[in-house]
């Protein structure tokens, strides 16, 4: 999978999750970024992001997925293995 | 979108397009407000978001009390101003076995096992017993089991073991909601191992973020919680119709012949159709009223009954429709014979074209989606909650007998000249009391589910029903119906509250069961005489318009009593006692013994 391809999925996600069809992410985006992106939130996006790519984050994992950039980082590389 | 919220649960789309679904089910109107303090023993805040969105879906709108995380114990035990101030209607505590205080060790003896489980079941015990001051029902989860035992095996009885320990508090919580009538057992126990406790449970989830429950079960526990809450509100469903061929038997009856159509257990088809039968058999013992809608001819399709191992009989059904008219057309019929609304009534049809049609028609009506295969059908019926109780009392059980007697009086009916000389016939007697303790359920489930003889349509819990019984400031009174087909068990409940020397009608309702039969009257006349006693001056009767209650909008009136205001919404009336002349009833009235 490219990563724009993924870069796509996220977004949509994003979307979903925050109900802003307009969203726009970027490689920076980060929680200051989104009011409503707190930590119960960004736990409803990764379980999103797992169920849509069926790749599993492991425990240490979650906390390092500061920015958008990060998480389609660490996608690609899952995805890739 | 919104069928994300019916069984088989879409778990990752309810959670993703939560808000949007949210936003959706929001358009509705007519929402009953409910407050609900949710005590949790581990997170709850994504559970409490998708709570709202299955009870929304049941027109209820809740307002949501959270403890602090893991607060349950505190909250309960010594409150705090916020949840005093919140006035709850119902408290769910949440708690899993990861809130258990100490299992045994391993060095415990029997002595100190017991102990640790006379620990527990105290904890809960004080925790419920506190919670009274809020007068609502409780709804308690019992507990999963651990997702690893390291005693293997030996854990589900040894007397060290998790499971064992947990399997014995769990004995103890439904002997519990046995006797306590304010507590209500959320299944988490059942619900998981229905699920697999690998699905149900998500490590990752619980160290990093504190769920004891993985966001796959989320909607699968905010649904059996919400059906629990149907079951207290009364707001189950009242009927089952079914379609025939490829639904109560395999294959279709006119073409295949009694001998063609696949029921029994010859085949494994046969069985399956046998098995949802058998299932249906069970709704009805307990007071779901069946029905049958299909497209057939009336002579096929009672023969299909006939089969050798029919388990349902042509006599189970109360209303029987077979013919080529429209679905929908028949459903109304079928809702008017009963004489229950639309909104009570569940289609099983393996037809989805059928589905589809009736649904469009009747947008009221439960039709789900529950596709061709009879292996699935009664998953639909049972994970969608539609005939959940949360207890079961008498009536239930003879409601069908209350609908069959009533067919017996329709007939009867046309023998006679006029409408008085059948009433007489009928040879009615009511027994009309103060409520009274071992009828409070069955009181509350009438006040909860009345909607067309319904003057107010106030809605109170077996809680407030008591508090009302045992206030000398109401007159609340329950009438019963007996004639000489049979009983109709507790019929009618009116309350009135005393302010002065006035009596102000809180409630006035009446099951559809036994509408246009003076029973109206009979009660009245008691309250009136309750009234004297007290030597009250007036009356003040109350109206508030419904989309349903449109056939008591005119009663006051038709009592005797003068308006003082009425528009279109609600209406105000008063009638002086001295003013007041019975009517000529065909009913005998006594007190209960």
């Amino acid at each position: 999978m490219t990563k724009e391809l993924v870069f796509g999925k996220v977004q949509e996600i994003f979307r979903d999750i925050f109900d802003d069809d307009k969203l726009v992410i970027q490689d920076s985006t980060n929680s200051s970024d989104i009011d409503d992106w707190d930590s119960l939130n960004h736990i409803n996006l990764v379980v999103a992001i797992e169920n849509e790519l069926g790749i599993k984050f492991d425990l240490g994992e979650l906390s390092s997925l500061k920015d958008v950039a990060s998480m389609i980082e660490l996608i690609l590389i899952k995805l890739n293995n | 979108m919104i069928s994300f919220l019916e069984y088989p649960f879409n778990s990752q789309m309810i959670l993703r397009k939560r808000k949007a679904l949210r936003k959706q089910l929001m358009v509705g109107t007519h929402f009953r407000k409910i407050n609900i303090a949710v005590l949790g023993g581990s997170t709850t805040s994504e559970f409490v978001n998708v709570l709202e969105l299955f009870l929304l879906k049941l027109g209820l709108f809740p307002n949501f009390y959270e403890s602090e995380y893991n607060k349950y114990y505190e909250d309960a035990i010594f409150g705090n101003s916020f949840l005093s101030s919140f006035k709850p209607d119902i408290i769910y505590i949440h708690t899993t076995q990861l809130n258990i205080t100490s299992f045994p060790t391993f060095d415990s003896n029997n002595e100190k096992v017991e102990s640790l489980f006379q620990v527990e079941i105290n904890k809960f015990k004080n925790i419920w017993k506190s919670l009274e001051i809020y007068s609502c029902p409780i709804i308690q989860n019992n507990f999963d089991f651990p997702i690893n035992r390291s005693l293997g095996n030996l854990d589900c009885y040894d007397i060290h073991g998790k499971t064992f320990f947990l399997n014995r508090l769990n004995l103890f919580f439904s002997s519990e909601a046995q006797v306590n009538k304010s507590l209500f057992i959320n299944d988490i126990n059942y619900l998981s191992a229905s699920m697999g406790l690998n699905k149900w449970f998500d490590k990752v989830l619980w160290f990093n973020a504190k769920y004891a429950i993985s966001f796959e079960a989320i909607p699968y526990l905010a649904n059996n919680l919400t059906n629990i809450i149907v079951g207290i509100f009364g707001l189950s469903k009242k009927c089952l119709i079914l379609d025939l061929d490829n639904t109560c038997w395999g294959g279709v009856i006119g073409d295949d012949g009694l001998n063609g159509i696949k029921l029994g257990n010859e085949t494994p088809e046969g069985e399956a159709y046998l098995a949802f039968q058998k299932y249906v058999k069970e709704l009805k013992e307990r007071g779901i009223i069946l029905a049958v809608c299909s497209k057939n001819e009336i002579e096929n399709a009672i023969e299909g009954f006939k089969h050798s191992e029919s388990i349902l009989k042509f006599s189970d059904f109360t209303s029987f429709y077979a013919n080529w008219q429209p679905k929908y057309e028949n459903i109304e019929k079928i809702a008017e014979e009963i004489n229950i609304d639309i909104n009570s009534l569940v289609l099983v049809d393996d037809n989805a074209m059928e589905r589809n049609l009736a649904k469009l028609h009747l947008n009221t009506l439960a039709v789900p989606d529950v596709g061709e295969n009879i292996l699935n059908f009664i998953d639909h019926l049972e994970y969608n909650g539609y005939f959940s109780v949360s207890r079961l009392n008498v009536d239930d059980f003879k409601r069908n007998t209350f609908y069959f007697d009533n067919q017996r009086r329709e007939q009867e009916k046309s023998v006679f000249k006029n409408y008085d000389e059948f009433l007489i016939s009928l040879k009615m007697e009511a027994k009309i009391q103060i409520f009274k303790d071992i009828y409070f359920e069955r009181i509350t489930q009438l006040i909860n589910k009345t909607n067309q003889f319904n003057l107010t349509t106030k809605r109170y819990t077996i809680l407030e029903v008591e508090a009302m019984a045992n206030n000398k400031d109401f007159i609340s009174l329950f009438g019963k119906l007996s004639d000489k087909f049979g009983d109709n068990g507790i019929i009618s409940v009116i309350i009135g509250k005393i302010e002065g020397k006035s009596c102000h009608i809180d409630t006035w309702l009446m099951s559809c069961r036994v509408f246009k039969r003076d029973m109206e009257f009979a009660m009245f006349d008691e309250i009136v005489e309750e009234c004297k006693k007290r030597n009250l001056t007036e009356i003040i009767g109350y109206y508030k318009r419904t989309s349903k209650n449109k056939i008591v909008a005119n009663l006051f009136d038709n009592m005797g009593f003068q308006v003082i205001e009425n528009n279109e919404e609600e209406g105000k009336w008063k009638l002086y006692l001295l003013d007041y002349c019975k009517k000529k009833i065909n009913i005998k009235t006594s007190k209960y013994d």
